[in-house]
């Protein structure tokens, strides 16, 4: 419905709105591993569903793709469901819900012979069944993997699924900006078409949220840069909580100095780190475990090398780093790392056969979001989540390595499976212009016509390096309050933002003041959750708190949204049968 | 040599008007093309519009024709040019939205068409895997990396006077499905594929091999899809399959 055309005066777009109405009966927020599944799940499910999936980005260039390692599934015998339960656990720091993860292990196998079905090029043993290695803090060798490129080819494999079903719509590079919530249920999600600039309101029966994470809060980030938490930020502000966002996990090898991720697989199948004397140094921090530790561990124990002058330094600005050294297992880096392979060369002219590989930890996952379950659901009838979106918690403190694409695929499903079973039961509500009305005057009356002479880009880097030097590997009381006092000079400054892009076509700058704001938001969440935990647990890590204080703070943090900030509540976490114990690797 | 790059870019806004616009990008803040881009539009021109996400040439989004050349923004480094000054235009054969965003929904389009997915008459049993021995990968390994970037399509001259022509990247998936030994539906891509917009009109010059930054060849999955086709109708000439 055309409500308004644009109006051109002397080329500035004073209102740039047509109200164009798209119904589909589940909508997918995400095209990325969760919401593809997700999509394919529903669409299967009853063929006469209609699916549409809105996502900013045109599919396979979603961040799931950049996944390299591998995906944790019990398939050998010798293996157990337990293990794997126990590991996740034990790798969570005792802060995942342990219902939920006996629940998910049990659904994964399945869906690794599922995409094999569809395509998926899981690496083989020379027999030609599914083989798996080792990774990071797993008591048996379970990640299945397709070489190095394991979020590549999956991803590949459920778009071209997807091709299949004539009841999946793509809505490509249409960015969402608000949902919104009636009589506690999904009521629209208001998107902007980038490449018209008209304002879209997508009405359904369900929705789905498989946006992803939230990691390009941070400088230094092995993520797409696409990746800016609009799915959480829109769900908080819409009046769902999210849980757990303190904990961020940072990846031990961050490509220096692009961030750009070298996988995990790389010292599961032998790598060594050496500090900047060029000696292994784990020993001291996993003595089991060494190199093969959690991701928490190993990136903290790179950090203490650094921190005591141990790290190499020179090449590369004032970035202090470490190497991996793959020098030693030359002969399989073409076959099992050959992507890795390949970035070192193309990005660092570096070969890996012969030469080090230079490493720092980088932002790589986001354990909290969405606070839901592994059913999928919240607390708000037809909003389900899945994937980095959502925190279920499987994940708690720490996730594993091979523990994310699994998650997209198992809970991919069953969100797609429950959107479709409760489509079927329901109607699409009215719509509630006024709520769409007062989305589209905060961005044409408002945001477009700040007039502060603030850039967008100069908050956002701001933002980043303050989260980097504040809410990093290392967090202590004066650290994260200067975080959180500048995240608040910062929103000041956003309220001062002159875009000076008055396009309606392709308006990236748009775009990111939207994605800034969502991502002011998700910081301060992310430090106010930090300041109130005074313990260290899994990624989060205080130097003023070091010890995990399981009498205060063995539970969950929710936040909820107000106009004066987060509220923080806190949720009991799940135990079943593994009480929480020392942890070592 | 300078110690700034010159960036000159192809411009469209949405008037529909073309212009370039020349950018100085000082060498030691950035690496590649697309940090370049990026310094541009943060620092110097709001205005400037271009696709890009994951920075590590995988997700395929930032595709344009840089020094006369279908390339990744974000993989081409910019010192291997050998250059100061760098054009920079929307990649080829594709409509221009605005700057360097062109309309990838042709591509998509006979992408799907080839029927780009595992066909079998079992669909639906997922209790194990189907077999697959790395010789049996290998067969179709070299096509299952396409990005998805486009390049090839811009690289390719049939393209050029035929927009109707599938073109090197779904002409690549289609032979990816056909040689997996988990497919059987070598048949109805066949069906597709062996058109006069399919395989006949490759002339096998080989610029889309050239120009793929992951290393498929198309054009080799051309030949085969040929000599499938041919073996396809054979064979039911005879009374086969």
């Amino acid at each position: 419905m055309v409500r308004q055309k644009n109006i051109f005066v002397s080329g500035i777009i004073l209102r740039c709105v047509y109200l164009e109405k798209i119904k589909e009966d589940v909508i997918i927020l995400g095209g990325g591993m969760a919401g593809l599944r997700a999509a394919v799940a529903a669409a299967e499910y009853n063929k006469n569903l209609s699916v549409g999936v809105v996502s900013k980005l045109y599919p396979l260039r979603s961040h799931s793709v950049s996944a390299e390692g591998g995906t944790s599934a019990v398939l050998n015998p010798k293996d157990s469901f337990d293990l794997h339960a126990y590991d996740t656990i034990k790798g969570s720091d005792y802060l995942a819900d342990q219902d939920a993860v006996e629940e998910f292990v049990r659904l994964v196998p399945e869906q690794i012979y599922t995409t094999d079905h569809w395509g998926c090029p899981w690496s083989r043993n020379p027999d030609g069944t599914i083989s798996q290695r080792d990774f990071g803090a797993l008591s048996f060798p379970r990640a299945t993997f397709a070489a190095d490129k394991t979020g590549f080819h999956v991803m590949q494999t459920l778009f071209s699924r997807a091709l299949k079903y004539d009841n999946i719509r793509f809505y490509n590079e249409y960015f969402a900006t608000s949902m919104f919530i009636e009589n506690g249920r999904f009521n629209s999600l208001t998107t902007i078409n980038l490449r018209t600039g008209d304002f879209t309101v997508f009405q359904g029966k369900a929705i789905v949220f498989a946006a992803g994470g939230a990691g390009r809060l941070y400088q230094f980030s092995t993520y797409a840069h696409s990746v800016s938490g609009d799915g959480d930020a829109i769900a908080y502000r819409a009046g769902i909580p999210l849980k757990d966002m303190e904990f961020i996990q940072f990846h031990p090898t961050g490509l220096v100095p692009s961030g750009i991720l070298i996988t995990e697989g790389a010292r599961a199948d032998g790598g060594y780190l050496l500090n900047g004397e060029k000696k292994r140094f784990m020993q001291a921090y996993a003595p089991n475990k060494l190199e093969k530790a959690s991701r928490d561990v190993v990136s903290r124990a790179i950090m203490w090398e650094i921190e005591a002058g141990r790290g190499a330094k020179g090449e590369y600005g004032d970035m202090e780093y470490v190497y991996l050294d793959l020098r030693h297992m030359a002969d399989v880096l073409d076959e099992r790392l050959p992507m890795i392979t390949e970035i070192a060369k193309k990005f660092n002219g570096i070969d890996a056969h012969t030469e080090l590989i230079p490493v720092h930890p980088a932002t790589h996952y986001t354990m909290g979001g969405i606070d839901s379950n592994v059913k999928t659901t919240t607390d708000y009838s037809g909003i389900f989540a899945a994937g980095e979106n959502a925190c279920v918690s499987i994940h708690g403190a720490n996730r594993l390595g091979s523990n994310s694409t699994n998650e997209c695929l198992a809970l991919g499903n069953v969100a797609g499976v429950s959107a479709a079973k409760y489509a079927m039961e329901h109607d699409i509500p009215d719509l509630v212009v006024s709520n769409v009305d007062a989305e589209e005057k905060r961005i044409w009356d408002d945001l477009l016509k700040r007039n502060g002479g603030e850039n967008v880009a100069k908050i956002r880097e701001d933002l980043r390096n303050n989260m980097d030097k504040n809410v990093g590997i290392f967090r202590d009381a004066n650290g994260l309050n200067t975080a959180l006092k500048n995240i608040k000079s910062y929103k000041e400054r956003y309220e001062k933002i002159s875009i000076q892009d008055k396009s309606s076509t392709f308006n990236m700058e748009l775009e990111w003041a939207l994605e800034v704001g969502f991502m002011l938001d998700l910081a301060e969440i992310i430090t106010v959750g930090a300041i109130m935990r005074t313990e260290s647990r899994g990624a989060h890590y205080r130097k003023d708190y070091p010890n995990r204080d399981d009498e205060n703070f063995l539970k969950h943090t929710i936040a909820t949204y107000t106009k004066d900030g987060p509220k923080i509540t806190y949720k009991p976490v799940v135990i079943t049968k593994w009480q929480p114990t020392v942890r070592t690797y | 040599m300078a110690d700034e790059y010159e960036f000159e870019i192809k411009r469209k806004d949405e008037s529909g008007k073309v212009y370039y616009s020349t950018y100085k990008v000082p060498k030691d803040k950035i690496s590649t093309v697309l940090e370049g881009l990026l310094y541009i539009k943060e620092n110097l021109d709001q205005s400037l519009s271009f696709r890009y996400s994951c920075r590590m040439e995988i997700c395929g989004s930032c595709g344009m024709e840089i020094d006369g050349k279908p390339r990744m923004a974000c993989s081409t480094i910019v010192e291997d040019l050998k250059k100061d000054h760098i054009k920079i235009e929307p990649l080829k054969h594709y409509k221009v939205i605005r700057d360097l965003v062109v309309d990838i929904d042709p591509f998509f389009d006979k992408y799907r068409e080839v029927k780009p997915y595992i066909i079998r008459d079992d669909d639906g049993k997922y209790d194990k895997e189907l077999p697959q021995t790395p010789e049996q990968f290998h067969e179709y390994a070299n096509f299952a990396m396409c990005i998805k970037c486009g390049l090839c399509m811009a690289a390719c001259p049939i393209e050029g006077s035929d927009p109707n022509y599938l073109g090197p990247a779904p002409l690549a998936a289609a032979w990816r499905y056909i040689a997996d030994n988990r497919d059987q539906g070598a048949k109805y891509r066949v069906e597709v594929v062996d058109g006069e917009e399919g395989t006949s009109r490759c002339h096998f010059a080989g610029e889309c091999t050239e120009v793929c930054p992951k290393g498929v060849d198309p054009s080799f999955a051309i030949q085969k899809l040929r000599r499938t086709a041919l073996k396809i109708e054979i064979a039911s000439i005879f009374g086969g399959r």
